[in-house]
């Protein structure tokens, strides 16, 4: 069809776009549209739509059919277009399926199993057990987040780890001497500020570095957490793809256990990639 | 689920009623009219205009062509369901609690609430079907003097027996032939709001405000399953198609403010109906539900709260699809 065109007549005619074709549906219920559209730069985008075309049949009884024709009375009489007696809600409300407590328990004692294996000094053991059950929630939350259940967290607009919301655990040492400073005004303080937040970020952190691209807060949560309570975790992200640029920075609330995660992740094989685990450098040396 | 919202009230739900095909949703609030919506598109049909007091419950006739109700002006009224019109009053002394149509719609059962020196009584009454020959006197009258309030009347048995149900937490059989109570069971430890009979008519789904419903037999009045549901229970309805119960209720209205609207619980909470454990629940409203009511197909479901909206859910593919296992 834009074939037949000849060229000097689309030269001068900008607006003009040649018809939408619209054929089907064929012997398979597939339905073909053709549509064309200028983008921004002012090129012809031809884009085809295929559709699969089904006929529901319902079963409908006859009395229901004629019940549909009754007229309206009492106050529904006096009811205008604009009334909103009956709305559907914007809003998608699921079945929230309940979670089973035996599930609950059988994770409980796996979460207990590895606590003794953390326990123990073998390296192997650790590492093993670690695997099964962090490859096993990460599956889980894909699948929920596949069926819609779960909510994907979006990643964090402020790119460098200045005012990044991070881990929404209390960080210990928060008061500020200023009281609550706007929004708006904490990154511009955060730069110049040498004091407390800066010193709180650097203590016990643990850089992660090589991480793959889907790796998500909750991942690196239940791949640390056994180690010990985490003050803060910050995972930085490509401010363009939205995906993470493969380090991250974690934060523990007692030095041993930040040494003790650093011993026995550094080198561990996460998502086919080797994970390179070490404490953090300060800021200016970087 | 993106479930219709109908805004035909302004004051607190009372009970929802379907039809025997389920195209037609009655509503009865705290206010005069009870309105008539469809129940495919939540559009409104209409409203009944004449009572005037609270209109506590309503029932279709299997036809649907009338419609009975009964309010606290201490009247029942019979309706022509297509065009609102009243066709019939039955003046009684006191508040109207429950009306159930018999099968075959030729009688009816009304409870009236006890009031000043007179007990609660159920009154059976006959439905001609030429409007003309109506007569207001009941064809039985049974006093029922310790049971306080009959929340929720009920024909079984082929119209043989009447189930009761009550503010003292017992479960009645009464005999309609002769007008005598034939066995009651306390079921409940407080006030029974709401009884609904399943399918086949073999066992009824009682709701407490002792934070429990139970699904009782017919014939026996033995409690067959108990769903505990933590916060009292208002309503209570069977899944045609499926073991589920459907339980609507929440913390007293009295209370809401208190607590926060999570801990109140005010979402529709599907309960298993053989093993008694909770798997899912749908939220939606501001306050305590009132009432709840599954569509004949099973396909919908519909929820009027404390919050004065009823909100008609048509449930998404999953559920159909994604079996209750162990």
């Amino acid at each position: 069809m834009a074939g037949k065109m000849r060229w000097g007549d689309t030269l001068d005619d900008d607006d003009f776009l040649p018809p939408t074709t619209v054929t089907g549906p064929d012997a398979k219920g597939i339905k073909t549209m053709v549509e064309y559209k200028k983008n921004d730069k002012g090129d012809l985008v031809k884009t085809t739509t295929k559709m699969r075309v089904s006929r529901v049949e319902r079963k409908q009884y006859n009395v229901v059919k004629e019940r549909r024709q009754w007229k309206r009375f009492g106050e529904a009489v006096k009811e205008s277009a604009d009334d909103n007696y009956t709305v559907q809600a914007v809003e998608e409300i699921p079945f929230e399926r309940i979670q089973k407590q035996k599930q609950t328990q059988a994770e409980k004692k796996e979460a207990a199993d590895l606590k003794q294996a953390l326990a123990g000094t073998d390296k192997q053991a650790i590492v093993g057990s670690l695997k099964d059950m962090l490859y096993k929630k990460r599956m889980e939350r894909q699948l929920a987040a596949a069926r819609g259940q779960l909510q994907v967290e979006r990643p964090p607009e402020e790119d460098g780890p200045d005012g990044a919301p991070g881990s929404s655990l209390p960080a210990p040492g928060q008061g500020k001497p200023g009281g609550w400073v706007p929004p708006s005004l904490r990154n511009r303080q955060a730069g110049g500020d040498t004091g407390d937040s800066m010193r709180r970020r650097e203590e016990n952190s643990v850089r992660v570095t090589n991480l793959s691209e889907d790796t998500r807060e909750d991942d690196l949560r239940d791949l640390f957490s056994p180690f010990g309570n985490i003050s803060r975790i910050y995972i930085a992200y490509d401010r363009e793809t939205g995906e993470n640029r493969g380090f991250a920075f974690v934060n523990f609330v007692f030095r041993e256990d930040a040494s003790r995660a650093i011993s026995n992740l550094d080198g561990y094989g996460y998502d086919n990639l080797i994970l390179r685990v070490e404490w953090a450098q300060p800021r200016a040396e970087r | 689920m993106r479930p219709y919202l109908l805004k035909g009230h302004e004051r607190p739900l009372t009970q929802l009623r379907f039809n025997r095909e389920g195209d037609l949703l009655l509503s009865c609030a705290k206010d005069k009219s009870p309105t008539l919506w469809f129940s495919e598109d939540g559009k409104r049909v209409g409203t009944y205009m004449g009572h005037n007091g609270t209109v506590w419950t309503a029932d279709f006739t299997l036809d649907s062509t009338r419609l009975i109700t009964g309010s606290a002006d201490s009247s029942a009224r019979l309706w022509d369901t297509e065009t609102g019109e009243s066709l019939f009053t039955f003046q009684f002394q006191e508040p109207c609690r429950a009306v159930d149509f018999a099968l075959g719609d030729d009688m009816a059962a009304i409870s009236s609430d006890p009031f000043m020196a007179a007990p609660a009584r159920i009154h059976i009454v006959r439905i001609e079907e030429d409007i003309t020959d109506q007569d207001a006197t009941p064809v039985r009258q049974m006093e029922s003097d310790k049971s306080g309030r009959v929340s929720r009347v009920q024909f079984t048995d082929l119209n043989k027996t009447l189930l009761t149900a009550s503010e003292d937490g017992c479960l009645r059989r009464w005999d309609v032939e002769v007008g005598k109570m034939i066995e009651e069971k306390q079921v409940h430890e407080k006030q029974v709001q709401d009884m609904q009979l399943s399918l086949d008519g073999t066992h009824v789904v009682t709701a407490s405000t002792d934070r429990t419903s139970k699904l009782v037999d017919v014939q026996t009045l033995e409690t067959l399953k108990n769903y505990n549901t933590e916060r009292p229970a208002n309503s209570a309805a069977i899944s045609p198609i499926y073991d589920h119960i459907l339980i609507g209720g929440g913390q007293e209205a009295s209370q809401v403010t208190t607590t926060s609207s999570r801990a109140g619980r005010f979402e529709s909470r599907f309960f298993h109906k053989i093993f008694g454990e909770e798997f899912g629940t749908v939220r939606g409203h501001f306050g305590p539900i009132n009432a709840v009511a599954f569509h004949p197909d099973g396909r919908s479901f519909t929820t009027g709260g404390e919050d004065g909206y009823v909100r008609l859910h048509h449930f998404d593919a999953d559920y159909f699809s994604t079996r209750f296992l162990n």
